[in-house]
This record gives C-alpha cells, structure tokens and sequence, in this order.
C-alpha cells in the first residue's frame, strides 16, 4: 500500500514547507542596548537569550576554572539575598534562569511570566549585577565542582576531549577544561570571582534574543534595566589559537568493556567561501541521522555502534570538525578503520549525486521547523548574532545549501578533508588498535 | 531506533538545583531510568487545545493544537513494553523496536528513515516498561504522508536474518554505552533487580546482556504479532493540526487495519508488599563520586483516584525538589554542609506500583552510613515539624505557571500524553491533574509521608562506592 506513496515523493518533497512568520525586530533600547525580538503574544511569557562573547577562555592566566565557578554563583546570593532568600524569590515568580559558562561565552537563559515580568527582571538583575560572592556559598559551589572535576577524570568521554583539546591546543585557553583542576580551583579567592565578573559581563560583547509576549518598547525598557549598569568594555578576548595535533591514534588506558572514540580535525570558519559546501559535506558524512555515510557504513550495515555522528565546531579561536562514537573493545579497531576508510573514500571521490541530495532536502526542509517556539527561538536569534550573522539570514540560508553542487562538495572533500591528519582518541582497551601515542589516566 | 531505554533520552533531571547539572550527571542516570516516562508530571497540565477520538478499530487518538508554527509531531503508542516480555526474552520489546526501521512488504530496508529525512523531518523511537512508541517530526503537510509509513510497518513488518545479526550487534553495542560503561547506570539496575520482588519492572528495559544475546527472529515476531495492532495503539498528533484533519487523515490510513482480537489482557505478575529491608552494594573502580539510595513502595497515579499520587509528588518536591530550598537539600547542602547533593523523586506515571526514592551524596571525608543516617534524621525531624506553608505556596504556584511554560514544546505535551494513556491513565485524568495538585492539603501531604515512612513499609538501600583496595 506504499508504493503509491514512494511513486508520490519525488512530487511531495519538491515543495517546500511553509514558513513559520519568524519576523525578527531589530529593536534598540533608549540606553543604546540592542536586540532581536520575535513578538508572538499568544503564550503570557516572554523567553530571553543573552550572550556575553569570551566566556571560560577569559581565565586569567593561573585562573583556570575561575570563569566557570563565577557563573555558578550567580543565583547563590545577590543583593540584600542570600542563596536561600534569592531561590524562593525566584521560585515565587516561577521564573527560570540558568547561567552557563561555555569556552566563548557565558549565556543566560531566562522564562519570565507576564503577569510578574518587572518582579523577575528586578531580580535577575540582582544575580547579574550585583552577586555577593559570599564566602559561605563558594566553598559549597567549590565543593560540588571538584566533585564535578573528580567525575570527569573517570569519565570516558571527557577523558577523550580532555586529551583532545590538551594535544590540538596547548596552552591556550582551548588546551583545558573550563572547569579547571582541582589545584587551580582550590586556589581561587573571592577576589577571582570579582575579577572574573567583571571580565566577562559588559555591553560591549552582548548578543541578545527575546521571544514571546513583549513588545519592542518593553523590552528596550527591560533591557535598560537589567544590562544598564554594566560596563561598556570587558576583559580583551584572547588570541586565535594553533592547531597543535597531527594525524594518529591516540590510546588511554581505561577499564571500561566499550572504548569511546573522537576523530578530529580542523573545521572551517563560517567566514570562509566554502562554508556552505563543508557544511553540507559534513551532514553528508556524519550529520546525526540515520541516512548519513558512516552511520550507513558503521551502525547499519555492521553493527559496530549504536551511534555514530560528526559536526563542525565554529568555536572562536579555531574551528574544528569533530566526530564520536562507542564501540566494544574487540570492534572498536575494524570501526576506527572503517570510518578513516570513508575518510579517504569521500576525500578521493566526493559523493554520490543521491547523497547530496538528500542532505539538501533535510537540511532545507528541517530548517523551518527549527522556530518552534519561544524559548529556541530565542536562543536561536541570540546564537545568529553572537556569530555575526545578518538579520535576513533565515531567509537566505536556505538558497544558499540549494546552491552546493557536485563539483563543490568534489572540491572541499578535496581539499577539507585528509585520513592522513585526521586523529583518533581511543578511550578503553581496545584491541587490535595500533597506538601511535599513548597516554595515561589516573585516579 | 535510537531507543530510550530508560529514559535516557531525555535525562532530565526535574528539580535538581539549577546550577548544579554536571554533578547531577552523576545521578541522572539513577533518576532518569526512575523516571522512565521521562516527564515532571507536573508538565501534565491540561495545556493546549486537546481533543480525542477513537477509530471503529479501537485506535484511540489525541490531538493537541499548536498553529504557531508549521510543524507536526506524529506518535504512535503501542500500550506494550519491557514488563510484558516472555520470561527469558529480556529486551525483546527493545529490540523488536529497533526492528521497526528495517522493511516492510513495500518498504525497502532504511527507507522509511530516508523518505522522512528526504522530507526534512526527524524520526525516532522509544522503549518503557509500559509502553513502545514511535514519532516523526515534520512539516504538517506531510501528516498523511506519514501516517501512511506508520500504518505500513503496524501489521506489514519485513524481518531478515542478516537484520537480526546486525541489529543484534547494534543493540549490545547500545547497552555497553548506557549501562556497562556506567557504573551508576549498573548500580541502578542491580537495585531494581533487587526492589522488585516478582513484578517485571525490575527487568532492565534494554534486557540482561546475556539474553540479549539470544534474542532472534522469530521471538521478534511473535511479539509483534502479539502487541502490534491499532486495538493496542494511541496515535497523538501535536501541532499545526485541526482534530477534523487528524481525523479525516486517520481514518484513511489507520481505519482499514483490522483489529487484533486475541489482544492479551494487561496482567503482570504483581508486587507484593515488601516486608523485609534489603542492602544493595555496588562497587567499581570508576565511580567518582559515592553516594547512597534509599526507597520504598509507592502507589502510582490511578484513573479517577490520584489524590495519593498527588500528595507523594508534592512530597518529593518538598523534600528535594531544590537543592537550596526543600527540605533535604537545605539542611544537608546548605545549613550543614554534609552533602554535595541530596533529593527525592517520585515516578507518578505507571500502570503498576512505583517506586520513591531518596538520594544524598555526601561531602567528601563522610560515610555512606552517615550519609544513610543523615538521611533519616532529616526524615525524623521533617515528621516532626510538618511543612512551611509557604513553601507549599511557591511550589504550587510553580505548578500552575508551568500550565502557561508548557504550550511552548507541544512534543514534550505529546510525550506526556502519550505517557498517561499508556499507563492507565485517560484525557480526563490528565486534564483533572492541576486541580488536583492545586487541592492537595499539608494535611494530606503528612499523611502519605507518615504511612511512607513511618509505618510497615521496608525498604531497598543502596550504596554505590568504590572498591576498597583503589584509592582516590
């Protein structure tokens, strides 16, 4: 009873689907904030994503982990609050914040009712402005991130992108976890916390995307208020990094029956003129669904793991095109080389002309359906800016994976990508998997 | 196909204090797999405009609006899983899941994921101990289109030897990343295993390795043939959607598929009451962190009678619902700083009993047993003292805002739908929910917390440590 539907497909899917009416306002406080907004009062909540650019790469040299247990103390008392007083203001106006530092930023995203936004507002101006740091709340937070730290060292997957990011970028801030060890955490002062604070947040470096039941003139008011008092300028952002890591496999030792596996090489910038082929190669090789060449190839056909993915990393200071997967210590060695075999198949002899359309076709008609409410809207406007994005860009995006033909992905599969620098970190005991570095974990 | 076994595929971990995510990784897995519906309950408001019907084939479907953007989730709920396997057969509810996506008479192997993603939507599908479903995510034109698919592969699965052999693989594969390769996920299920005395629910989901392992061809069919009928289905349809032309479109595709009528009646083996305290201890060198479990037998949410499970869900809440206001995590994080985490959950969404348990992670330099201890005390002094009226107040208003926060993830609301129906539970119920929650009384919440624990319940204590002889 499907044929008729298979027969029917080459028709469906030539038009593409509607488009969600995500009309962005440029909206510009009377303070000289700006942000972008997608008005739709049909749920009484607004949903807000704030970006400050620097995030944990900020770390004072010495400082490791400062920009991270600074942002875990923002809702631990602010103001006349302390932890306890702040959470059940909070949880009286049923508003959400989180606050997360990542390696470029420290993002915060809020849920705040209509009927009590002022309320809200006031408040997590409080945790942005004025924290208190007390001494009590950072030795708790202390705690939990060497506990947090202590996790990671036996956990197989940080295990694999703590040596990753150690062998690629060094000393720079990308060479180490954002969390820091448990020596540089133990060191930090409540000072390090002020200094941190002040690095990060300040006007100069803020992406902002709201959603949902405000209008503009609200939120340039909101804005005023909750970002008025910070500084024009924060910390400088650090330099670009190097990419330090050759082509190999790297082994740790870890007593565990599955080995955890990253490939990685250099990614691309979203700057550079074959973003959009690399893009779409990528989705065409390891773009997180069932119909890509080394789920094909390595889960489907052989049943070497349960998952297999890649992705481009549009990180600051270097871009990086990373892969993962899990495969049992006696498979993991036939799934290493399957996958460099890809590598080197796609490389040679880019793509079928099927392949390529059918990433286009997902990739084009999944886009839409991405705006589907406030809060990733939200987080998506932020997202767009804090990467420089022009404001019509939703609307270009889609020609612009339309227009990567053939002969494009030939070029870039060329040119992108090398089995030869593409590094294998191989976490577990794997067997039959030729090092050509080894290291060690211990705990 | 990338199964939720445990509920892992959303570890959400509901009232963990903010903040705090990364340690909590630690316990996710814990809480998800107590959570196996994967839901807060409290996100079972009665959001959005839902609507339901029934096909003449008994086909029950609910469709919850959302015209915001033009997107649709399409699910279907078979009311079948993990703790309605054959003896022997563990896992087979999973792996005739991953089954799923192979052929069907008129589908090819891997098409069915291949038109969807040809039509830029997302599919995928999961696996409880009550229920099995299935869901795309696409453009709300392509409803039919999908339907269609879905019907195909309800009565016309297509399964090959060479499937079996390499799914087979593939689902070792799955167990070794989210169970033998964490030793909370491993301490999790030996716990189970050891709280369930003879219900099924201690079975893990994803099945012992060893039966695994055997599971074949034939097994896979016979369950199929079993469960897999539109008698046994729910379709939710959430999104850029009128109920007339779910309706229209249903009827077209799932209308001519025939009813099962040797359908088995729902009955487990049942739990009975527990009357001894048991102690599990799990050791492995790769725990970071140490921590103790502590729980006991707890009624589910039950058509037309959920006032107990309302009062245990604002129990949990209240004692551990934020690590800085509830109970546990404000004297033990806080004020005495002897944890680095403590909570309780309360998985309300089940056919059969449930479970409630607690958790504490102490500070490093205290011990399991004075973790165990503290845990109890707090307890004691919490029965005594009674509840803080406002405390009460905030998390009640909290429940009431998440009516509003809902409506902005119409799949979450599916899920949750798709969670009741499946656990015993109907429209009304869920939509009676909130006035529920809202009329609960201190009164009524002391009452289940004395009978849970103060009365003649045992209960299942579990310590996840490292060996003694590896050092930190």
């Amino acid at each position: 009873m499907i044929r008729a539907v298979v027969a029917a497909i080459t028709t469906v899917i030539l038009a593409l689907p509607a488009w969600a009416n995500v009309d962005i306002q440029d909206v510009t406080s009377p303070g000289g904030i700006s942000a972008w907004l997608v008005e739709d009062d049909s749920i009484p909540f607004v949903a807000l994503d704030i970006h400050f650019q620097g995030g944990s790469s900020l770390d004072a040299p010495g400082k490791r982990g400062a920009t991270y247990l600074m942002t875990r103390l923002l809702q631990e008392g602010a103001g006349e609050m302390n932890a306890q007083a702040f959470a059940e203001t909070r949880e009286g106006l049923a508003a959400r914040f989180s606050f997360d530092a990542h390696r470029d930023s420290v993002s915060i995203s809020v849920e705040m009712l209509t009927q009590n936004r002022d309320a809200a507002v006031i408040l997590l101006r409080q945790a942005l402005v004025a924290p208190r740091f007390d001494q009590d709340a950072i030795n708790r937070v202390r705690g939990q991130v060497l506990s947090i730290i202590q996790g990671n060292a036996r956990n197989p997957e940080d295990i694999a992108h703590s040596a990753f990011t150690a062998m690629a970028f060094g000393d720079h801030p990308y060479g180490s976890a954002q969390e820091g060890t448990a020596e540089t955490v133990q060191a930090l002062t409540r000072q390090d916390m002020i200094n941190a604070h002040r690095a990060v947040f300040a006007r100069d470096r803020v992406s902002i995307g709201a959603a949902g039941d405000i209008t503009p003139m609200e939120l340039g008011l909101l804005l005023d208020t909750l970002l008025g008092a910070l500084p024009a300028e924060g910390a400088p952002l650090p330099p670009k990094a190097d990419w330090l890591l050759e082509g190999g496999i790297t082994v740790v030792d870890f007593p565990t029956p599955q080995s955890v596996v990253l490939f990685v090489q250099p990614g691309i910038a979203r700057t550079d003129p074959d973003f959009f082929p690399v893009f779409v190669l990528n989705q065409i090789i390891g773009g997180g669904n069932f119909r890509s060449r080394l789920m094909r190839e390595v889960r489907i056909k052989r049943g070497l793991t349960y998952g297999i993915s890649s992705y481009l990393a549009l990180a600051d200071h270097h871009p990086m095109m990373i892969g993962q997967f899990a495969s049992s210590n006696a498979l993991v060695a036939q799934a290493v080389r399957v996958t460099r075999d890809q590598w080197a198949d796609i490389a040679a002899n880019g793509v079928t002309g099927e392949e390529l359309e059918e990433a286009k076709l997902y990739l084009t008609g999944a886009y839409p359906l991405r705006f589907d409410g406030n809060g990733t809207i939200a987080s998506i406007l932020a997202g767009m800016q804090q990467d420089g994005m022009p404001i019509d860009y939703i609307t270009t995006r889609n020609a612009r994976v339309e227009a990567v033909t053939m002969e494009d992905i030939r070029r870039v599969a060329a040119r992108f990508l090398n089995p030869d620098a593409l590094h294998f970190i191989v976490v577990g005991q794997p067997e039959g998997v030729e090092a050509t570095n080894e290291r060690n974990v211990r705990f | 196909m990338r199964a939720n076994t445990g509920g892992i595929f959303t570890t959400v971990l509901p009232f963990a204090p903010e903040g705090f995510m990364r340690l909590c990784r630690l316990v996710a897995i814990l809480c998800a797999a107590l959570l196996p519906g994967v839901v807060w309950p409290g996100a079972l408001w009665g959001a959005g405009k839902v609507t339901e019907f029934t096909l003449e084939n008994g086909m029950q479907a609910v469709v919850i609006e959302d015209h915001r953007s033009p997107a649709v989730v399409h699910m279907v709920w078979y009311r079948t899983g993990a703790a309605d396997e054959p003896p022997g057969l563990s896992g087979i509810a999973h792996f005739l899941e991953h089954l799923m996506f192979k052929s069907t008479d008129d589908l090819e192997n891997g098409a069915f994921s291949r038109i969807v993603e040809a039509n830029g939507g997302s599919d995928n599908a999961f696996t409880s101990w009550d229920y099995t479903a299935y869901f795309q995510r696409v453009a709300a034109d392509r409803l039919g289109l999908m339907m269609e698919m879905e019907a195909d592969r309800m009565r016309d699965l297509v399964i090959t030897e060479a499937d079996v052999m390499t799914e087979r693989s593939v689902v070792l594969e799955e167990r070794a990343q989210r169970t033998d390769s964490s030793p909370e996920a491993l301490f999790n299920e030996q716990l189970r295993a050891a709280f369930y005395l003879n219900h099924p629910y201690g079975i893990p989901i994803i099945g012992w390795q060893h039966e695994i392992a055997g599971l074949d061809r034939a097994d896979a069919l016979a369950f199929y043939d079993r469960f897999y009928a539109p008698n046994n289905a729910i379709l939710i349809v959430a999104g850029d959607v009128t109920p007339g032309d779910v309706r229209r479109l249903a009827q077209v595709h799932y209308g001519p598929i025939a009813a099962n009528p040797n359908l088995p009646e729902r009955a487990r083996p049942s739990e009975p009451p527990h009357i001894a305290d048991r102690v599990v201890r799990y050791a492995d060198p790769r725990v970071a962190t140490p921590y103790v479990t502590r729980s006991y037998q707890a009624a589910e949410r039950n058509t037309g009678a959920q006032e107990h499970a309302a009062a245990l869900v604002l129990l949990a809440r209240i004692l551990g619902g934020s690590g800085t206001t509830a109970v546990l995590g404000r004297t033990l994080q806080i004020e005495e700083e002897r944890s680095l985490f403590a909570g309780a959950y309360y998985q309300p969404l089940s056919l059969d009993t449930s479970e409630f348990t607690l958790i504490n992670v102490p500070v490093p330099g205290l011990s399991l047993d004075e973790a165990v201890a503290d845990l109890d005390r707090v307890l004691a002094d919490f029965l005594d003292a009674g509840i803080d009226p406002e405390q009460l107040e905030r998390i009640k208003f909290q429940y009431a805002a998440q009516l509003i926060y809902a409506q902005d993830n119409v799949q979450s609301l599916a899920r949750e739908y798709g969670t009741a129906l499946t656990t015993g539970l109907t429209v009304q119920d869920v939509q009676e929910w909130p006035g529920i929650i809202a009329a609960t009384t201190p009164g009524d919440i002391m009452a289940v917390a004395r009978q849970l624990f103060g009365g003649e319940r045992r209960t299942v204590t579990g310590y996840l440590a490292r060996p003694a002889t590896t050092g930190g």
